[in-house]
């Protein structure tokens, strides 16, 4: 089937497979920081943007894309350059493998929420599983981007 | 993982539906977060995210939520907010995490009845029907009454806004796992409406009124059948069923 999608700011035409889900169609053009990890839209390492709004790539069909504007880190790189130093300041960058579908939620968080309380905070990332960094370090780079106590 | 031949941005939900009866294996596609965790080979997958079908809105007497409006709108809505306590809108808010709440529909929760739904229990509390397309117009407690699910499309969820007061509960082991038990009870005038889910099975609901209220929550677990998986044993459910019902009644009272 072929379908126009709008890439972080590009249209582009591509031949997907019948049902064939977003992850996997951006995963194919290129877009390598698009992960997965548990496929059943549990983790959230497959976050990317759809009109803002953050979204699981894994469980959402390609076809939901058409007409929207899909962002993947790439499309982010002034503010994820930003996040990146404070998330290194407060060490809490460790083997990285979550960092995009992370990073892509924080930056959409500040976009959604303003002055957000720590409850908040952690209700809007809660299924954003990090194997590594036990969240504490997380939650004080978070907040020092968000500007918020 | 399922596989779909073909995939149909529907026109209309009548075309929905004529491509639906037409073969076993065409289904009604909805946020296909749920679809995609088991291993159905689809004919045609019928996607109805074309038809405006995505909207929460009220007239004088109700609100109405459309199939395709995903839990995040549900979470966030102002009109589900401010009416019934903000229970509809507070139900789904520990499943998983937004960016899957941003995938996953309402329609599909309701119409495929799972046992686990929070957003069932909570909407089993209040005055609520469905509207199926071909099926009709029918309370939500007639809907989830009949063992089977319909070869139908689920085409809106209808609440009626006559001021209940309400409250929701939910016992889960860890924030965004499945409910270990999920229970809501609205008052009206001194009837109580009393709902109970993730038993493990469908959700079920028992009215009661004032006079025979608290002594009664005893009686009315009584009647309601607990299971075993692997969450939690039945006799465990059971007891969290007393306490999260008389919970909720001393919010509405
Ligand atoms: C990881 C994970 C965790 C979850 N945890 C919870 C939880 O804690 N609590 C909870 O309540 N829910 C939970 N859910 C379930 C979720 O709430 C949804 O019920 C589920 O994902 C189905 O929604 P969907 O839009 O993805 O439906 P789909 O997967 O698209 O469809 C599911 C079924 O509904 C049918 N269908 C879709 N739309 C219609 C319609 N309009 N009319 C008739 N039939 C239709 C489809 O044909 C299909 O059979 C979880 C889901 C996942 C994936
Ligand atoms: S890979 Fe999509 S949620 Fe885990
Ligand atoms: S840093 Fe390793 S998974 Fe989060």
């Amino acid at each position: 089937m072929e379908i126009k999608l709008k890439i972080n700011g590009i249209s582009k035409d591509i031949t997907i497979k019948e049902g064939e889900y977003l992850q996997s169609a951006l995963k194919r053009l290129g877009f390598l920081n698009v992960r997965k990890g548990c496929e059943t839209g549990s983790c959230g390492l497959c976050t990317v943007l759809l009109d803002g709004k953050p979204t699981l790539s894994c469980s959402t069909l390609a076809v939901r894309g058409i007409k929207k504007e899909i962002t993947t880190l790439e499309g982010e790189s002034v503010e994820v350059a930003k996040f990146a130093e404070v998330l290194t300041d407060e060490g809490a960058d460790q083997c990285g493998y979550c960092s995009p579908g992370f990073t892509l939620t924080v930056i959409a968080m500040k976009r959604e929420l303003e002055s957000p309380t720590t409850d908040e905070i952690k209700h809007y990332l809660t299924g954003n599983l990090c194997r590594c960094t036990g969240y504490m370090g997380q939650l004080r780079a978070v907040k020092k981007y968000m500007e918020v106590k | 993982m399922f596989t779909i031949k073909q995939h149909l941005m529907a026109q209309s939900i009548e075309e929905g539906y004529e491509t639906l009866v037409k073969n076993r294996n065409n289904l009604i596609l909805g946020g296909t977060a749920f679809l995609r965790l088991g291993n159905k080979n689809i004919n045609i997958g019928i996607d109805l995210s074309n038809l405006e079908l995505d909207y929460i809105r009220e007239d004088e007497n109700n609100i109405e939520i459309g199939p395709m409006t995903t839990f995040r709108s549900i979470e966030t809505n102002k009109l589900l907010k401010e009416n019934f306590d903000g229970i509809v809108a507070e139900s789904v808010e520990e499943i998983v995490g937004i960016q899957l709440r941003s995938v996953i529909t309402a329609g599909a929760t309701v119409a495929s009845k799972y046992g686990f739904s929070d957003f069932i229990t909570a909407l089993l509390s209040l005055d609520t029907h469905i509207e199926l397309y071909k099926g009709g117009v029918m309370s939500l407690e007639t809907y989830l009454a009949e063992e089977k699910v319909p070869k139908d499309i689920l085409v809106r969820i209808i609440i009626k806004k006559d001021g209940k007061k309400a409250a929701f509960k939910t016992m889960r082991n860890s924030k965004s796992d499945y409910a270990i038990l999920n229970c809501a009870v609205s008052n009206l005038g001194g009837e109580y409406r009393i709902a109970v889910g993730a038993r493990p099975g469908r959700a079920v609901v028992k009215i009661i009124n004032n006079d025979e209220l608290m002594n009664n929550i005893e009686a009315v677990v009584d009647e309601m059948k607990f299971g075993t998986n692997m969450r939690a044993s039945g006799e465990y459910r059971k007891m969290i069923a007393k306490v999260l019902i008389r919970r909720c009644i001393e919010e509405v009272k």
